[in-house]
């Protein structure tokens, strides 16, 4: 296995890693559900494929590479999706995202947009 | 470098233990069980090559698929309990 | 840990999903000791189904578990009591992989020095469970059908006149229908790999089985129980189970007709190993059919109640 397939597996597999803990990081410290559910839905699809990409790089080519394409492909379709259901059940159950309320108005984004 | 983003992926999974337990509502209880069960996935499939299990990327394809319908399944039961009778009916079919 | 949680917990839904959690750390137990069927089946029943079916049932029931009202003390004596005698005859057994121990001895060198040989392929526990063990395997799924058949008897599947194609219950999920509609023949095909490939890799009929049933349990959740139902009506699913069964029964009884014992594969073609391995895939897809009809089954008679106020 060459040194350049080698370092880019490593590269992958540590963003991949550290990508997976900032999620986890946010999945606990955020203050409302829909900041959670941005947090762990983004860092995970990105995550996901990232760490994938870095186990295909270390293995032959083979039936096994070509799972592992498959799962990549079903974690990128699904992920968004679960993640986009969950939202949109929690907007339908009436959770309201919290919104910080300034004083003065900063015409900033409208944070209660879902 | 397999090993640490094995780690990292054992640290992700206890943090959204953690949030597990602790979400207030259950929509984090859910939100923290699927994000448990992609890292799940992410687990056997680096772990399974580090430890040489055969066919391990059977058992992690199969995991990833019954997680999104667990987490369908959630929803379905936990949210949209009434069910038949309001139901948006064809005009709302993509 | 998980398991003194589920116990302790009286919201039955977080019990639910501890026991989707369980299953899963069960799975990956297995995996480490190298049994990769059983962590399949382990994981695609314990993490897909069984939760699935729960939460069903809870939609039925009380989320809240009612406080028993009869003093538990006897319970705990004869727990205690079993456990203690348990113990007792654990101390007995061999360890874990010790090569003198008893189930290491008599047959099993057999199967593993000629199974490869006799059966004609790679998978030696495809090969124990379908030929060597077919009998075992037999009962096994003569049993699931009568569980399928219990269900119906004390459930039975309502007929219900609102249960018509295109009321949904997810109802305003556009991107979840489109990603699910596109999904769907994947998993269908995953499933019909998982069913065939059982001769080389993990798989064979009970985890393919289940993953056919998932799919179109993921096409009912989404969807609603009416379109699930065109799909796949009930009357059908009554037929295929038995199918199944007569399927796996019927290859036993050519082998009786031909002069063998019961489920003597190698009758079956000209050569015996290629009778075996044919005898296998019938088999196996005998448990396929059955375990996939019972376990819409029993979906279908759990989900298609309302709660009655």
């Amino acid at each position: 296995m060459t040194a350049v397939l080698e370092s880019l597996s490593s590269l992958c597999l540590l963003l991949g890693g550290v990508l997976c803990i900032t999620g986890g990081v946010g999945l606990l410290r955020m203050p409302d559900f829909f900041s959670r559910v941005h947090a762990s839905g983004v860092t995970d699809t990105l995550a996901a494929p990232l760490l994938l990409i870095g186990l295909l790089l270390q293995m032959e080519w083979s039936l096994d590479s070509v799972k592992v394409i498959l799962i990549l492909m079903l974690v990128l379709a699904t992920n968004p999706t679960a993640t986009h259901a969950m939202a949109k059940a929690t907007l339908h159950g009436g959770q309201q995202p919290l919104v910080f309320d300034d004083e003065e108005s900063t015409g900033g984004e409208d944070t209660s947009k879902p | 470098m397999l090993t640490a983003a094995i780690v990292a992926i054992l640290v992700t999974m206890f943090l959204a233990l953690i949030r597990t337990f602790l979400g207030p509502t259950e929509y984090d209880r859910m939100l923290a069980a699927n994000s448990f069960g992609t890292k799940t996935v992410l687990l056997i499939a680096l772990g399974g090559y580090a430890l040489s299990w055969n066919s391990f990327l059977d058992v992690a394809l199969l995991y990833a698929l019954l997680n999104f319908v667990g987490t369908i399944a959630v929803m379905r039961f936990f949210e949209y309990r009434n069910a038949p009778e309001e139901g948006n009916g064809p005009e709302s079919a993509a | 840990m998980i398991a003194v949680a589920a116990i302790v917990l009286s919201d039955l839904f977080a019990v639910v999903m501890l026991f989707g959690v369980y299953s899963l750390l069960t799975a990956a137990l297995f995996m480490n000791l190298h049994a990769v069927d059983v962590a399949f089946t382990e994981a695609a029943v314990g993490a897909g189904v069984t939760t699935v079916l729960m939460l069903s049932s809870l939609h039925l029931t009380k989320r809240w578990e009612a406080m028993p009202r009869r003093n538990p003390l006897m319970g705990l004596l004869v727990v205690g009591i079993t456990g203690a005698a348990l113990v007792y005859a654990v101390q007995d057994a061999p360890l874990l992989g010790d090569p003198a121990a008893p189930v290491h001895q008599h047959v099993t060198p057999r199967y593993i020095e000629q199974g490869e040989a006799e059966v004609g392929m790679p998978n030696l526990v495809t090969a124990v469970l379908a030929s060597y063990r077919g009998y075992d395997t037999f009962g096994e799924t003569v049993v699931i059908f009568t569980a399928g058949l219990a269900v119906l008897l004390l459930l039975g599947i309502k007929d219900d006149p609102r249960l018509r194609p295109g009321m949904s219950a997810i109802g305003d999920q556009v991107v979840l229908r489109l990603v699910v509609k596109a999904l769907l023949p994947l998993i269908l095909l995953f499933g019909l790999y998982v069913q065939f490939h059982g001769d080389f890799g993990a798989g064979g009929g009970f985890q393919a089985g289940v993953i056919f049933a998932t799919a179109l349990v993921l096409y009912d959740l989404v969807f609603g129980e009416g379109s699930a139902r065109a799909v796949m009506p009930p009357r059908w699913l009554h037929r295929l189970a038995a199918i199944g069964v007569l399927v796996y029964g019927g290859v036993g009884v050519y082998s009786l007709l031909a002069g063998r014992p019961f489920l003597d594969y190698s009758v079956l073609a000209h050569n015996p190993v290629h009778g075996q391995h044919l005898g296998v895939l019938l088999v196996e897809l005998g448990v396929g059919i059955a375990v996939f009809s019972v376990v819409l089954l029993i979906f279908y008679a759990f989900s298609g109640r309302s709660r009655r106020r």
